[in-house]
């Protein structure tokens, strides 16, 4: 298992969340706002804010992230463990080039990447020397990604990457997320839109209150809901179609 | 909360006392007495006096109206001329905002101090020149201030709407921009009053605020100097006189300031 | 970005002709006859005469004006009616001791508020962090003489560690040099440092609370390295507003500092010049004065850009 959690608590805003990602898996995490799937991936990566402590068990390839210490934790984050926030807007530093923004991830642990590179493979050709204000939103979004792949991390967390984005850029993102992620990194991919899930993910997870009501594979839970909320989802949702 | 509570307190104290002192202080603060002079803290000079025999509580006290006198007329000055400038330059043509605020700069660069020294050279030193000096170097911050919050206000649907709807300049400056950014020119009245005792303190010191023998507390301070080995008292009382009211004061807009910003930024 | 530089020295340069101008006539007002002033009341009307000559007061103002500040830009500042001597090399003296004190100020004032504003930034939930912002608003109600005071007291008279005033030149003696500015920068420095706390913290704080420090962390940075790299250059944009603000207040609390070290500045200048109603000289002073801060203003502005990225135009 690369991912497996266990009765995680977050305050009282997530209540005994438990589930595992395989290698390689997409999972997707849907509910609405205030559901607690920021907070929980915010668990893994150990950036909850301080007031908010997390008890349960969280590991990554066996290894405890909970209670680890600062010093371990920031050597996994950006290198086995990548997260990409919701508002692209304000995730970039404004002060300083977008190339080097993108290198950091290698550079501080000793590895040289191209800046190019790393973003050609986003589609972003020749912004290197680029600052984040002279990009647009899905442009910077983009950036963020390269940033999250750049050490093809076992674990890639999307936290509503596309909510904040025009619904054109929206395809493009995700289209991005699809073939730019390597065969044998996880994805755990949060949103509140249906559609969004069935595009992405094989399997889902459904959250309300601070905890899962619904697991199982996208086609199943999409298909034949079984607890109340699912169903309320996609009545909400227009997949009609696609069923 | 707890900001506004002791800035409060501070600034309280000292407007009960400059107000005291027109009723009564213990001595009289300017009477020379040579037969009681140095005399440390006792129960009847609770302060005790200076090199003169002057009681030291009672020059805190009228000194304590020189202090308020002076920001109240510095403030009032700034706050009189700045405000509408800056309402002006906020409700103007961009070219013209900008040229009022290029002009504002122009006096920021003439601080407090120096222009009160200029004052005092071409008219003579004395509590007037010392006011009206801080009070035109004042005024620049208040315009700014003013300028920003009118912006603001500009922006909002109240406006647009009034705008829409024929009102005059007049009229919406009136009804809509005052009283949105009173809030902002409260919390500034606040910190311009602790920068205007600091600087009238500074230029009693130097010798170009208030004229002798009119108590100062400033001017305590520099008489103090001469004897500070062996009464150092001389010029401790004065020196945490000033701290207080400047603490105070600077308190005081803090917590005004905590208060009224998120009403500030939900009204706006 | 250049447009906007030259936009800037554009502004700067009006703006001193247009100080210049307001200082001029300011002192023209002056009611007072500067050749009766120097000549005493027994003088002759023939004497009073010549010497308005001399002093060239007789002719008409805008000529006056564009004598005087035709001189200053090469560095003549006229002779003072009172002492007959040029003002401009005493000038010079005097503003390189007042620099001295100001930038040795300045430097106390940063070495006490970056570390202590980030300290209670970062910490601003604790009761350490709490004290120290405390601290720093006790700090800043004090005025800068009133510490010269309590600092001569202690260090000069009582543990005889340093001297009460004086002034040596570093060429002369360095060591004394250091000794005598120690007392007047920290007078200075520590309330400067406390007003800069403040701010420090405030601009920390912010950059603390932004998103790009989220990413910062969640690349593998740790909260340290996330707020130097990334945050410093950021937090640094508000600081640098307001050094710029307290360079003009630490020039004119140079002036008071300078009355209580008995320190030969330009303050002192000043302040001599006016008590002998020599206006030129306070006329020269005060324009040299208000160039210094709006050449400090100016500076500010154009560092800005170099800062700020978003700020150069493109």
């Amino acid at each position: 298992m690369t991912l497996s959690v266990t009765g995680l608590r977050v305050g009282d805003l997530v209540r005994n969340v438990s589930f595992d990602i395989g290698a390689g898996e997409r999972v997707g995490l849907i509910g609405e706002s205030g559901s607690g799937k920021s907070l929980t991936a915010l668990a893994v990566m150990g950036l909850l804010p301080e007031e908010l402590p997390a008890s349960g068990s969280v590991s990554l390839h066996g290894r405890e992230l909970l209670g680890m210490s600062e010093k371990d934790l920031s050597r996994l984050r950006g290198d086995e463990l990548a997260m990409v926030f919701q508002e692209p807007m304000t995730a970039l530093n404004p002060a300083m080039r977008v190339g080097r923004q993108v290198t950091e991830p290698g550079r501080i642990r000793g590895r040289r990447h191209r800046a190019e590179e790393l973003l050609d493979a986003v589609g972003l050709p020749g912004t290197a020397r680029a600052y984040p204000h002279q990009l647009s939103g899905g442009q910077r979004q983009r950036v963020v990604l390269a940033m999250a792949l750049a050490n093809e991390p076992s674990l890639l967390i999307c936290d509503e990457p596309t909510t904040a984005l025009d619904v054109t850029v929206q395809a493009q993102i995700l289209s991005l997320v699809k073939t730019s992620l390597p065969a044998e990194s996880a994805l755990l991919f949060i949103t509140h839109d249906l559609a969004v899930v069935a595009s992405v993910c094989e399997r889902v997870l459904v959250m309300l209150d601070g905890e899962i009501v619904e697991a199982g594979s996208t086609r199943e839970v999409l298909t034949q809901p079984k607890h109340e909320y699912t169903r309320k989802l996609l009545d909400a949702s227009d997949l009609e179609a696609r069923r | 909360m707890r900001n506004l509570v002791i800035g409060g307190v501070l600034v309280g104290s000292v407007v009960v006392a400059a107000l005291l002192s027109f009723a009564w202080t213990p001595f009289d603060p300017v009477k020379v007495d040579a037969t009681h002079r140095l005399l440390g803290f006792t129960g009847s000079h609770w302060f005790g006096t200076d090199k003169f025999g002057r009681d030291l509580l009672s020059q805190l006290m009228v000194g304590a109206r020189t202090t308020l006198y002076v920001g109240v007329v510095a403030v009032g000055i700034a706050a009189v001329i700045g405000t509408p400038l800056g309402i002006l330059a906020g409700m103007s043509p961009r070219w013209l905002g900008e040229f009022v605020m290029r002009v504002n700069d122009l006096v920021l660069a003439f601080p407090a101090l120096l222009l009160a020294i200029m004052f005092g050279a071409v008219f003579g030193a004395d509590t007037l020149t010392a006011m009206v000096a801080i009070g035109i170097a004042t005024i620049p911050s208040f315009a700014r201030i003013a300028r920003s919050g009118t912006l603001q206000v500009m922006s909002t649907e109240f406006v647009l709407a009034a705008r829409a709807g024929g009102r005059s300049r007049l009229n919406i400056a009136a009804r809509h921009v005052l009283p949105n950014i009173s809030g902002l020119l409260i919390v500034q009245a606040s910190v311009s009053f602790a920068i205007a005792v600091l600087a009238e303190a500074a230029l009693s010191f130097l010798g170009f605020g208030t004229r002798p023998p009119t108590p100062s507390w400033g001017r305590m301070l520099q008489e103090s100097q001469e004897l500070l080995t062996v009464q150092p008292r001389l010029a401790l009382v004065p020196g945490i006189a000033i701290a207080v009211a400047v603490l105070g004061f600077n308190l005081l807009g803090d917590g005004l300031r905590d208060r009224l910003d998120p009403r500030l930024a939900a009204r706006v | 970005m250049t447009a906007r530089v030259l936009r800037r020295v554009a502004i700067f340069v009006v703006s001193v002709l247009v100080a210049s101008i307001v200082v001029f006539l300011f002192m023209a007002v002056l009611p007072g006859d500067p050749a009766q002033v120097a000549l005493g009341v027994n003088a002759t009307p023939e004497l009073l005469a010549k010497t308005r000559t001399e002093f060239g007061i007789d002719r008409p103002l805008v000529t006056q004006y564009f004598d005087w500040i035709g001189g200053v830009l090469h560095g003549d500042f006229g002779r003072s009616y009172v002492t007959r001597e040029a003002i401009g090399s005493q000038l010079l003296d005097r503003l390189g001791v007042t620099l001295w004190l100001v930038g040795a100020g300045m430097l106390v004032a940063l070495v006490i508020a970056v570390p202590a504003g980030t300290f209670a930034a970062v910490k601003h939930r604790k009761a350490s962090g709490a004290s120290v912002s405390g601290l720093s608003q006790i700090g800043v109600a004090i005025p800068a003489f009133l510490a010269g005071i309590i600092l001569v007291q202690i260090f000069a008279v009582q543990l005889r560690w340093l001297p009460s005033g004086g002034w040596t030149p570093p060429d002369q003696d360095f060591g004394e040099f250091v000794r005598g500015l120690i007392l007047p920068a920290l007078s200075l420095g520590l309330v400067q440092g406390a007003v800069l706390t403040r701010y420090v913290r405030s601009a920390v704080l912010d950059t603390l609370g932004q998103d790009y420090l989220r990413t910062a962390r969640s690349k593998g940075l740790r909260p340290g390295q996330a707020l130097v790299r990334h945050g410093l250059r950021n937090a640094s944009v508000p600081v640098v507003t307001v050094l710029g603000l307290q360079l003009a207040t630490l020039l004119i609390g140079a002036v008071v500092v300078e009355r209580v070290f008995v320190l030969p500045g330009l303050g002192s200048m000043l302040l001599d010049a006016v008590g002998s109603r020599d206006l030129l000289t306070v006329q020269g002073i005060v324009l040299v004065l208000v160039v210094g801060v709006l050449l400090v203003n100016f500076v500010v502005d154009v560092l800005y850009t170099v800062l700020d990225p978003r700020l150069r135009g493109s």
